[in-house]
């Protein structure tokens, strides 16, 4: 099996088996291959992106061409163990009305998200004074999905605001795990596992 | 089991029923025309059931008694192909009310020894089904690995699923819908029109003289051809291009090439199908509304299901848009259903089911492949 992208990994480490997961911008399907593979896990996908969907598909896996901002609403209320967004967040048009529905239908919630944050990307607007384009940000600012941005504290303050419970954090430095000090400054990456 | 007659292509069974119908009625004897493809396994669970649409029939992989033509879905159905007949046990029987040997408003009434034109019950999608599940029972098929539908297919197959939700494991519908929308019973009730308007029909007792309304049923052919193509299909293929001519005649010959093409839709139409079978079948389908069986919620007909589904629409196809297929998905989430759906992109219209299409091959065949391992 091919190595899991290292966000994935961590949410496959720490998912229960034999759980129902939702897994909303699923790509094509690596992690909910891995999961009921691995763990035995009933998975579902959620992808805009019918390619990717008619890969996930044909790789026997029940995954839906949809949007994340319109059709989360047909899945009922506490369906799923947990629902997954991974790398999505930033590219929904409203990301606080998003993490509602992912904690509405899973009891618990993994997100995951590129720190905007991060050292480099600070560098990079301090000193280049464009907006920063970098391996994890890959697009230039015209042609990128990504449209709310967001950094570690930002998510953190959501959290808050939202009252919701933060069950786990993880956080990612050139794919290796790093440390939880000074996360927004140093993390490119951060996962977090919520509940209500 | 090549031995026994059950099996194989041009069959014919005449099953005793009584088949009940959903207008009270019942029918008896229920007579099926079908076609088998390769082997049914020593515990039947490698059979899998393609549902035909409107005007085709069960010569899905094999060659068409009137036409001559190899079969309308070899791309998909084959040794080798997603449908695979070197692993599947593939049947396609002709929906009762059609015309290809099934009971239909050709086939002979018992009570008159003569056609029963429009004294033939009126059907139903679940009609057509439970018909192919006394077809099952006779080929002693108790479960089926599949069921696969484009189309009016697509609505049998969905209906097989709430109809017997234990005797199939896995479901394809593509380019199908739940129900058929206003838009749809409209151009259907144009075709209906323009067969009933032909002096010829003569309330459907045209059989004894083998005079059919011909004309009026190559009018509804062409009105509905229009509706599987897409304009920009349409543009593509003919523009406002002259057939065989250098400049507009000033007439009403066909002048433009959709026009001649469309007259040639409709002729050769006439060839191969009954216009009382054409009548019943969009009736049929004009009735098809699956969540008013369950309470008009329709995500209560799935409720349960172990059934797998996959769903295919196409961009182009505006006879049954992507809305429809995703209605039919947002009801399976929400009853916690195994669903797969994907609109695929193609410039055919509603007619891409029929094409070649290797996404859409790519699809089934993952999906039924999947089904196989579990």
């Amino acid at each position: 099996m091919t190595k899991l992208r290292p966000d994935l990994q961590i949410i496959a480490d720490n998912i229960t088996p034999n759980a129902r997961v939702l897994d909303i911008g699923c790509g094509d399907g690596a992690l909910m291959m891995a999961l009921r593979d691995l763990k035995q896990v009933d998975a579902r996908g959620l992808e805009i992106n019918p390619g990717n969907v008619a890969s996930a598909v044909s790789k026997g896996l029940s995954v839906v061409q949809g949007d994340a901002d319109t059709d989360l609403s047909a899945y009922p209320d506490g369906s799923f163990d947990y629902a997954v967004l991974s790398q999505t967040l930033q590219t929904t048009h409203r990301p606080d009305v998003i993490l509602d529905e992912l904690l509405r239908i899973g009891k618990q919630a993994f997100v995951s998200f590129p720190n905007f944050a991060h050292w480099r990307v600070r560098m990079s607007l301090l000193f280049g004074g464009r907006m920063p384009v970098t391996r994890l940000l890959p697009q230039t600012w015209y042609d990128t999905p990504n449209i709310h941005h967001v950094t570690i504290d930002d998510f953190r303050a959501l959290v808050r605001d939202g009252k919701l419970k933060q069950e786990g954090q993880w956080f990612l430095s050139g794919d290796k795990r790093t440390s939880r000090a000074a996360a927004n400054l140093l993390a490119e990456h951060a996962v977090f596992l919520l509940r209500k | 089991m090549n031995e026994d007659d059950r099996f194989g292509l041009n069959r014919h069974v005449r099953l005793m029923g009584p088949l009940p119908l959903d207008s009270g009625a019942s029918l008896t004897p229920v007579e099926l025309a079908y076609e088998t493809y390769g082997t049914l396994n020593t515990n039947a669970s490698n059979a899998i059931l393609i549902c035909h649409a409107l005007t085709m029939d069960q010569y899905v992989a094999s060659k068409h008694p009137l036409t001559g033509k190899g079969g309308w879905w070899t791309d998909m159905v084959g040794p080798g192909k997603p449908i695979d007949t070197d692993r599947h046990f593939v049947i396609c029987a002709n929906v009762i009310g059609s015309c290809m040997g099934s009971s239909g408003p050709a086939t002979i009434n018992p009570a008159t020894e003569k056609p029963w034109g429009m004294d033939f019950p009126v059907l139903t999608i679940a009609d057509m089904v439970r018909a192919q599940a006394l077809l099952l029972d006779h080929l002693g098929i108790a479960c089926l690995h599949a069921v696969i539908g484009g189309s009016m297919g697509g609505m049998q197959a969905i209906s097989w699923t709430t109809l017997y939700p234990e005797r199939v494991k896995s479901a394809v519908i593509i380019a199908s819908a739940a129900r058929h929308s206003a838009q749809n019973i409209a151009f259907h009730e144009v075709g209906r029109q323009a067969i009933m308007a032909d002096p010829r029909w003569r309330g459907g007792a045209y059989y004894a003289d083998d005079d059919p309304p011909s004309s009026g049923l190559a009018v509804a052919r062409m009105a509905a051809h229009i509706t599987y193509l897409s304009e920009e299909g349409l543009t593509e293929k003919f523009g406002r291009r002259l057939q065989d001519r250098e400049s507009k005649t000033f007439g009403f010959d066909a002048d433009f090439q959709v026009e001649s093409y469309l007259r040639h839709q409709g002729i050769s139409f006439v060839d191969r199908f009954d216009a009382n079978s054409y009548l019943y079948i969009t009736r049929a389908m004009d009735y098809f509304d699956l969540a008013e069986a369950h309470g008009g919620t329709l995500a209560h007909a799935f409720k349960g299901s172990k059934t797998r589904f996959c769903l295919i629409s196409f961009d182009t196809d505006w006879l049954y848009p992507t809305s429809e297929s995703r209605t039919i998905v947002h009801a399976l989430n929400a009853a916690g259903a195994a669903a797969s759906f994907v609109e695929l992109s193609s410039a055919f219209g509603h007619d891409s089911f029929l094409l070649k299409n290797p996404e859409m091959n790519r699809i089934v065949d993952g999906f039924l492949k999947a089904g196989e391992s579990v």
